[in-house]
């Protein structure tokens, strides 16, 4: 397990593995938006928890068919198939891998990229933990529609339309937490609903993405 | 412990590709699938490995005691061949990757990218990877595709070195491997007769 997560970290940090492509989108995005939106302040801080969670999912989204596709291609993930690990384990250390390649880097990224949205005060710690906890809940249910579209040459237009829904309630929530972070309100119920959606997918996603891939290896 | 198959049906995308195969592998032993292209033996080697299931038929003895090689090498390009190696030990818990180097004569590529590696040094490092498995029953699928006859030779002792430890091979070839103990199976009188493909599959 940690062999295949130590080996994907390496692969993601070496040439065209593709670390910083989310990172980089999440940063184009962030900087266009007060350009298109007009120089309001007012407005801009009242977009800004919204913009940044669409931004982080959206980075998140375009990493996803990386889990297995290239494992797909070289044949790594019938070998894996037959080794030892269980495959939910594997199915849980790449979307573990997956999260540490891209979600991690926006959690930390987003704070300072709030400064260009000019968003309130208080938000950036509640941006900054709701991403904490959202961002995992991204990367498991990406896992389960990267599993689901495995086998699929350009699978990416079809696994987009699956996961999408899918992370409505995420977003929803999470965007909660960063809005009212910002505004200085409660955030203790959108808090708990995100953090319930998070545990709630990563316990239970990965035996479902197991199933899909063992399916799509025959 | 043997391995066993009996009485299989495997299909291909839903259609029977070969019907009632039985055969047993014993320790020390290696058996060369023949057969034309299309017959189904990559489909009988995916099956005996455990990728997909049989239609009808058991399997015995295979599971955790499998090292399958497909058609693909199952490499990553931007890893150096000793570290391509080195995950495949450590993923099977085992370590030391040296006795495998040597076999495959890789010891002078272990640094080397093995995206800049031709086709031929890239299928030896595929095969050594067999040896860092530690395990016990070999099912290769057109092991030799693209090595040289010395490559071959290499392969063949390899194999034998397997079998006489006590290991077994189960391979899909078309080509004389220089492994004359090795038993043939021909696949082609077990062709399946033609019907409609199996429509009970999840997702086709």
């Amino acid at each position: 397990m940690i062999a295949l997560l130590t080996r994907d970290l390496r692969l993601a940090v070496r040439a065209g593995g593709g670390f910083g492509l989310g990172l980089a989108f999440f940063l184009i995005v962030t900087v266009l938006v007060p350009f298109a939106v007009g120089p309001q302040t007012g407005l801009l801080t009242q977009i800004a928890p919204g913009v940044l969670w669409i931004g982080a999912l959206l980075a998140c989204l375009l990493s996803l068919d990386r889990i297995f596709a290239l494992d797909w291609e070289d044949g790594s993930l019938d070998l894996l198939a037959t080794a030892p690990l269980p495959m939910e384990g594997i199915v849980s250390v790449k979307a573990l891998a997956h999260w540490i390649t891209t979600g991690l880097p926006l959690v930390l990224a987003a704070p300072l990229l709030g400064v260009l949205l000019n968003l309130a005060g208080p938000g950036y710690l509640w941006l900054f933990v709701s991403l904490a906890l959202g961002t995992p809940a991204l990367s498991v249910i990406g896992t389960f529609g990267a599993a689901l579209t495995v086998g699929l040459k350009r699978g990416g237009l079809l696994m987009s339309l699956l996961v999408l829904p899918l992370y409505v309630p995420t977003l929803i929530f999470g965007a909660e937490v960063a809005r009212r972070g910002a505004e200085g309100l409660a955030v203790q119920t959108p808090l708990l609903m995100l953090a319930g959606i998070s545990f709630g997918v990563t316990a239970l996603l990965p035996f479902a993405s197991a199933a899909v891939l063992r399916i799509n290896l025959r | 412990m043997d391995l066993t198959a009996s009485n299989l049906m495997v299909a291909r995308g839903g259609v029977p590709v070969l019907e009632g195969v039985s055969f047993a592998l014993a320790p020390g032993r290696a058996l060369v699938l023949r057969g034309p292209n299309g017959a189904g033996k990559t489909t009988l080697l995916r099956t005996v490995a455990g990728l997909q299931p049989a239609l009808q038929g058991e399997v015995t003895g295979a599971g955790e005691r499998i090292a399958y090689a497909g058609h693909v090498d199952g490499l990553k390009t931007m890893l150096s061949v000793g570290e391509n190696l080195d995950f495949w030990a450590r993923v099977f818990g085992n370590s030391g990757i040296d006795a495998a180097l040597v076999a495959f004569n890789l010891v002078a590529l272990q640094d080397r990218m093995a995206g800049t590696l031709s086709a031929g040094q890239k299928r030896r490092l595929g095969l050594a990877r067999l040896m860092v498995t530690g395990r016990s029953v070999w099912v290769l699928d057109e092991p030799t595709v693209s090595l040289d006859t010395d490559s071959v030779a290499l392969f063949a002792g390899a194999v034998r070195a397997h079998l006489g430890q006590g290991g077994s091979a189960l391979m899909a070839t078309h080509i004389d491997l220089g492994i004359p103990e090795a038993d043939v199976f021909d696949v082609a009188p077990y062709r399946a007769k033609p019907r409609a493909a199996v429509q009970d599959e999840a997702f086709l």
